[in-house]
């Protein structure tokens, strides 16, 4: 599957397009196969989001998983400052990062 | 240390409000993002891993109790509570908001503060000897001469789209604490037959994926030339730097291949032009900065004996503490590295203790070392104790400047959008192996610098040890490098051979330790005995 | 093509520039045309023959035309000197600086735009090809 993925042009924050919005949170993220240069054009001439891109990702326990470590360090936080990421209550979270 | 004018404060004044204007443009669209890229970038403000980073300059990494304290301000204010000194003696923040950005300028501006070209394609914050105005052996403080520069630099009509971004470097003694020659341009002051101070130029050094050392394309340009010769060297470049490929762009590439007899007889053409131009301020106008860089008042009656009677003060004192030109003092070392921490972050916390004990005990004065970790350079040695004591109650009191624990490392792919490898994960685990097996001690002086991509932040190139991160096949893997120095002695490290996995690299670095440690002949430092065996007794023990 | 901004009071040229190659090898011209790629030093000898000179800007990034503006100001040219192409009016305050004094962007600027940019700083630190005052000639004036 087909992640799309961006920053918040104001704060600067990582967002996955849901199918309708942007959410910080990648399990929220939706398949974009096929539609992700006309999703990211127009989300972006709307300023909703700041460099959008695609990116790889498989299923994971039902819930999206970037392919690759880079995004999935995007995706959660920092792995060396796990209390500065969006689960610092998750112990296996660094498992599913790395 | 310098203190802004009217016409200074204006400047960093209106740069602020110019900065504001183009947020404001971009947020309502009137900029895209590849415009306005340059523009942020110009002003410290990169778009990483998770959000928004801002860069602040310290100019030649030197700065007041004052400016620390709003550093720590803005890491509570505007980000989460700390910040990362980084190679070039700035400090960035990683959680910074783009309608926050001016308001940050701002705050930074009232303490003589600011972001100014500290990225993109310009002349960037100038570096110098974190130990300048201290050194036992400097010829002269080097600052006054960053800071003409950094004046020249700043808002530089000309030299604002160079091909690439371009560093400067300036010291003023034999010893090379400042990579002086792996810079776009490093700058030596000097002396000549007849005792004359001037400028010895290095020009096309720099790490990146093409690491290069610089030569010396002029031993001896007088101070009231300094400028014009500057302006020709970057105009040369601005001309003739490719722009045709970002990784061929530095003035390295080009030095390369026109050569440095070449590169030099056009920057001296370029050079006769200029000077019948009116660039250089008069020499009035270094006398002034001088005026701000005189030593402070020293207590030359104060007592050269240090009372070692506490051990742990004494190994602190012997590993982090720097001979003074005055015998009565010392410059000390606060490492930002202790055992399983993040190399170069400090906590606001920390920045307040850190500027708090500046002012009691250094003139009000620190510095920002290129090894990201925090000196105070005028440390009275009756005052070491108690500066000691408060610093390891803080946890600022590791004793291990320049040892294996004390390991550049870049941001990596924890927070850099350009990594290929985490390189603080492999800081930390390595500081961990020797802390916990004892040697950190006893392998002396071992310079261990990582990178987490070949754009060379973290400075593999010049480690006794040196660790490169790679993506291999969406896997992080570690090639290893021996044999580097950024310091007088400067050489670039060689790759062992096959990389490593995380576990692997730590290993690797323990065995190569090994081999130092039965090698070694009296008083060698792990470089010396590299330089002296060579590469493959050190190959041997790694790949068998 | 968005209109052209002049800091100029004589008539602008009213015929086309040639490239550099082409003024070099004959021509009356009195208008030319330089690409990031030609060296501008290559004008010198010519300057008195030309009203125009256009500066082009393919890509904002590329700066090789701020040298080639002050250079061609160093060597005494004081006919008009034209930025064409993609110009940003973030970068006015430093083109005006190495010697342009007309423009002719891609897309129009925001007249108030300009304005803020050209009336932004309150000094300089260089000597440049403007006739600004660097910041340290006053402070030893």
């Amino acid at each position: 599957m087909r992640l799309l993925t961006g920053n918040d042009l104001k704060t600067g924050a990582v967002t996955w397009w849901t199918g309708s919005d942007w959410s910080i949170h990648v399990e929220d993220a939706v398949d974009v196969t096929g539609s992700e240069d006309e999703i990211a054009r127009s989300e972006e001439a709307a300023r909703r989001v700041n460099v959008p891109y695609a990116v790889d990702a498989e299923l994971h326990e039902g819930s999206p998983r970037p392919s690759h470590i880079k995004e999935r360090v995007r995706a959660i936080g920092p792995t060396v400052r796990p209390d500065l990421t969006l689960k610092p209550a998750d112990p296996e979270i660094g498992n599913w990062v790395i | 240390m310098y203190e802004y004018d009217q016409y200074d404060q204006a400047m960093v004044d209106a740069r602020v409000e110019e900065f504001r204007d183009q947020a404001r443009r971009r947020l309502e669209g009137k900029l895209t993002e590849d415009q306005f890229k340059p523009l942020r970038l110009m002003n410290g403000l990169y778009l990483q891993l998770h959000a928004y980073m801002l860069r602040v300059a310290v100019p030649y990494g030197t700065l007041d109790s004052r400016q620390m304290h709003a550093l720590a301000d803005i890491a509570d204010k505007y980000d989460r509570g700390y910040g990362h000194f980084t190679t070039r003696q700035n400090i960035q923040y990683n959680w910074i908001k783009l309608e926050d950005a001016a308001d940050i300028l701002a705050d930074l501006a009232k303490v003589e503060m600011h972001a100014i070209q500290t990225s993109g394609n310009c002349i960037r914050n100038i570096s110098s000897d974190h130990f300048a105005g201290a050194a036992a052996d400097e010829l002269v403080d080097p600052r006054p001469y960053a800071e003409l520069l950094r004046q020249w630099s700043s808002f530089h009509p000309e030299f604002s789209y160079l091909p690439r971004k371009f560093k400067i470097a300036v010291i003023a003694s034999e010893t090379d604490r400042a990579a002086m020659r792996l810079h776009d341009i490093g700058i030596n002051i000097v002396t000549n037959e007849a005792g004359e101070l001037g400028a010895a130029f290095y020009v096309g050094g720099g790490m990146g994926r093409t690491p290069m050392i610089a030569p010396c394309i002029n031993p001896f340009v007088p101070l009231d030339r300094l400028v014009t010769y500057a302006e020709a060297c970057l105009r040369v470049y601005n001309r003739y730097g490719r722009r045709d490929n970002k990784y061929k762009a530095r003035i390295k590439i080009l030095v390369h291949e026109l050569g440095a007899e070449e590169y030099t007889r056009q920057v001296e053409e370029e050079f006769v032009h200029l000077l019948d131009q009116g660039v250089e301020p008069p020499l009035a106008e270094l006398e002034r900065i001088k005026g701000y860089f005189e030593d402070p008042a020293f207590d030359t009656g104060a007592n050269a004996r240090i009372d070692r009677s506490d051990p742990d003060f004494a190994v602190w004192v012997d590993r982090n503490t720097v001979e003074h030109k005055e015998p009565g003092y010392v410059s000390a070392v606060i490492s930002l590295k202790p055992v399983g921490g993040i190399p170069g972050d400090a906590t606001a916390e920390q920045m307040r203790l850190m500027a708090d004990l500046a002012k009691d005990y250094s003139f009000d004065e620190l510095r920002v070392m290129h090894t990201q970790n925090i000196v105070l350079p005028h440390v009275r040695k009756a005052d070491l104790h108690a500066l000691w004591a408060a610093l390891d109650e803080a946890g600022l009191g590791s004793p291990n400047l320049d040892t294996v624990e004390d390991i550049i490392a870049c941001p990596g792919l924890d927070y850099c959008s350009l990594a290929n490898a985490r390189s603080i994960p492999i800081a930390q685990r390595i500081a961990e192996r020797f802390a916990a097996n004892g040697k950190t001690g006893t392998l002396g002086e071992l310079k261990l610098k990582i990178s987490g991509c070949i754009n060379a932040c973290g400075h593999h190139h010049a480690g006794h040890i040196g660790i490169l991160g790679v993506d291999r096949k969406g896997v992080e893997n570690y090639q290893l490098l021996l044999g580097g120095s950024e310091a007088e002695d400067v050489s670039l490290a060689k790759i062992t051979g096959p990389g490593f996995d995380e576990n692997g690299i730590v290993d690797a670095v323990e065995t190569v330790t090994t081999v130092y440690e039965n090698e070694r002949q009296d008083g060698e430092r792990f470089v010396d005995t590299y330089r002296r065996i060579g590469m493959n007794p050190f190959k041997e023990a790694l790949y068998g | 093509m968005a209109e052209t901004l002049r800091y100029r009071d004589d008539e602008p040229v009213d015929h086309p520039a040639v490239t550099v190659d082409s003024f070099l090898d004959q021509s009356n011209a009195s208008a030319v045309r330089i690409e990031p790629g030609d060296d501008a030093r290559a004008l010198v000898p010519h300057l008195e023959r030309l009203a125009l000179i256009e500066v082009n800007f393919p890509a904002f990034g590329d700066g090789r035309g701020y040298s080639s503006a002050r250079i061609l100001r160093e060597a005494g040219y004081e006919g008009e000197l034209r930025a064409v192409g993609d110009v940003l009016v973030d970068q006015l305050a430093y083109m005006r600086r190495c010697g342009f004094d007309a423009f002719e962007p891609d897309k129009q600027f925001d007249r108030d735009d300009v304005t803020a940019a050209l009336e932004r700083w309150p000094g300089v630190y260089q000597q440049a090809a403007d006739d600004r005052t660097p910041i340290w000639s006053k402070r030893h004036a």
